[in-house]
């Protein structure tokens, strides 16, 4: 796991550049699920850069859509652009926008507004029941995201359907970008909500990627889908963002990326050490 | 008189392509019943899915069932579909391009008594406004059936209206095929247009007769498809007639009558364009035929406007 700890922080300094460069994204929230998406991509999903539409490959829809720089330095690390291309992030004409699009290989669908992503999954998780295909999909919502209603109605109807290849994994990172989710719009009990409609589920901590990786690879419990509540630090990784409602989308000056690119660095070099 | 809805055309066609493709799948809302899906729920029930009333939940669905090689339609009440399902429908079926058919069922004023909640008025407003979406709207039985052939093979995109109740013949026999996007001209003429679409067709088609009676000679367009728009069958109709009157159940805005006079404002010495449609309020209570006669969408008013109209300019 210490290469995935690893891999996380190069994503994320990956991340802190396109942002910087570009002078726009969503860093708090990318630094937040970064240990998602590499426990996704490099320890339990089925998926080839070389074969991005083979109709084996395991599904990932990013219903948390505004996280899209983390996303597209773990494509392009994984193979599916070119680096270099994530230079042009957010420029004139770029494929990388600030949402997931699927003009670039490796993303499924275009998301951006939020609570379409588990609709979405459901429909591609009964199409795998319909087809007797045993691929799974997987799908990331952020906690704000929880008070679209059309997040319910898709929970509704993937235990409806018994679609236990189905995981929703919530980054209940518990800031959106008012303040905190549970003085916007309370989500808790949260949990006990998930299993109400339905679901089978865990809780790990998010920004741990061996407890990620154990709850991903779980057995699914047989007509159930599953929820993974991965409770995270919005800003994980550098001190300045963490925890901090403001950073969701701030774009850090010059000192203050200097000093989250040491810090990064710093752990880089701890990890080393292992 | 014609007994069979559009919806029960609808149905029989569906059944009998899903029946050679089961990767055809049909999505209802708790909308088997108004919809005329019986019969397939019957026949083919693992081909129908159920999502209960969740009109976003519904869409977002079919588009993750297409994504993975189905061929989904929808078939939700027009009203809902259209406003409470717009942003799937813009994001996940148009924009991320999936091949998933929305079937607007009961639309414009089918559902007369229920109120302005049940009425679909602006769907075509703002399915129109989305790129890579097809907006189509058969004008009968046998165009329905033409077109739910055309939809069972083709890839893209699409919005389709359909009626809740039988509405006259417009054609006299089955149709062989399907062109999308290409204007049908129903009968020629050198006087005036009368463009319409779905059940308007037949008012326009009845108003042709009577105004040939007063020796006018009257083009029928019949705009089955709003988009992709037959741009070229417009302009000629502005430049070869003097008059242009369009005809749809939908708001006086952004329908129908926006969509030609978009075309016709750009070409010059071209005839006016006349806009019928629903007013700009929440629509009085009745029957298609009656709300349909409240607004103007008749033989009569038709007559009277052509009438005047030649009257004043020759
Ligand atoms: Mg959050």
């Amino acid at each position: 796991m210490v290469n995935l700890q690893k891999k996380a922080l190069e994503i994320r300094k990956d991340v802190l550049e396109m942002i910087f460069h570009a002078k726009t994204g969503h860093t708090g929230s990318d630094l937040s699920c970064t240990d998602i998406l590499v426990t996704l991509y490099y320890d339990v999903m089925n998926i080839d850069a070389n074969q991005p539409d083979d109709p084996n490959r395991d599904r990932y829809i990013q219903s948390k859509g505004h996280a899209a720089e983390v996303y597209w330095a773990v494509l392009a690390d994984k193979g599916f652009l070119e680096k270099e291309e994530l230079k042009t992030f957010s420029a004139y004409g770029s494929r990388l926008i600030g949402h997931p699009n699927n003009k670039v290989a490796g993303v499924e669908m275009n998301t951006g507004s939020l609570g379409h992503g588990l609709p979405i999954a459901t429909g591609m998780a009964l199409a795998a029941k319909k087809n007797q295909k045993h691929y799974r999909t997987f799908t990331l919502l952020g906690d704000g995201e929880l008070a679209e209603g059309s997040v319910w109605e898709g929970a509704m109807a993937a235990a409806h359907y018994q679609l236990d290849q189905l995981t929703a994994i919530i980054d209940r990172n518990g800031l959106q970008i008012s303040g905190a989710s549970e003085d916007v719009m309370r989500v808790e009990p949260l949990a006990d909500k998930w299993r109400a409609f339905g679901w089978h589920v865990l809780e790990v901590d998010g920004n741990d990627i061996s407890a990620l990786s154990e709850a991903l690879h779980q057995q699914p419990v047989t007509g159930k889908p599953t929820c993974i509540i991965a409770h995270t630090v919005k800003g994980k990784g550098i001190s300045l963002a963490e925890n901090q409602a403001g950073w969701h989308h701030r774009v850090p000056n010059q000192v203050e990326f200097d000093q989250a690119i040491a810090e990064l660095e710093a752990q880089l070099e701890v990890l080393d050490h292992e | 008189m014609n007994k069979i809805a559009n919806r029960q055309i609808m149905c029989e066609t569906l059944l009998e392509q899903a029946k050679k493709n089961n990767d055809l799948l049909v999505l209802t809302s708790d909308s088997r019943g108004s919809a005329s899906l019986l019969p397939f729920a019957e026949q083919l029930p693992t081909q129908l899915i159920e999502t209960g009333i969740a009109e976003q939940n519904i869409v977002g669905m079919a588009a993750g069932l297409a994504h993975s090689g189905k061929r989904p339609f929808v078939a939700s009440p027009a009203c809902f579909l259209s406003m409470r399902s717009i942003e799937q429908i813009k994001v996940d079926v148009a924009y991320s391009n999936t091949n998933v058919k929305l079937i607007g069922i009961s639309g414009g004023v089918s559902y007369g008594a229920l109120g302005m909640s049940h009425h679909s008025l602006q769907d075509i407003a703002v399915t129109r406004a989305i790129p890579n979406l097809e907006v189509i709207i058969p004008a009968d039985r046998f165009e329905t059936k033409a077109v739910f052939n055309y939809l069972a093979e083709s890839d893209k995109p699409a919005y389709v209206r359909l009626g809740r109740n039988p509405v006259e013949d417009c054609y006299s026999e089955e149709l062989t095929s399907f062109e999308v996007g290409k204007a049908v001209t129903m009968q020629d003429g050198r006087d005036l247009t009368l463009i319409a679409t779905g059940e308007t067709v037949r008012v326009a088609l009845d108003a042709a007769l009577a105004l040939e009676q007063q020796g006018l000679s009257v083009r029928v367009l019949n705009i089955h498809t709003i988009k992709p728009l037959d741009q070229q069958a417009i302009i000629k109709a502005a430049q070869e007639t003097k008059l242009v009157m369009t005809l749809e159940e939908h708001s006086i805005y952004s329908g129908l009558g926006a969509a030609v006079a978009e075309v016709i404002s750009a070409i010059p010495q071209s005839a006016p364009v006349k806009i019928l449609g629903i007013a700009d309020e929440p629509a009085i209570t009745g029957k298609t035929k009656e709300i349909f006669e409240h607004y103007g969408l008749s033989v009569e008013n038709i007559k009277q406007i052509v009438t005047d109209y030649f009257r004043k300019n020759g």
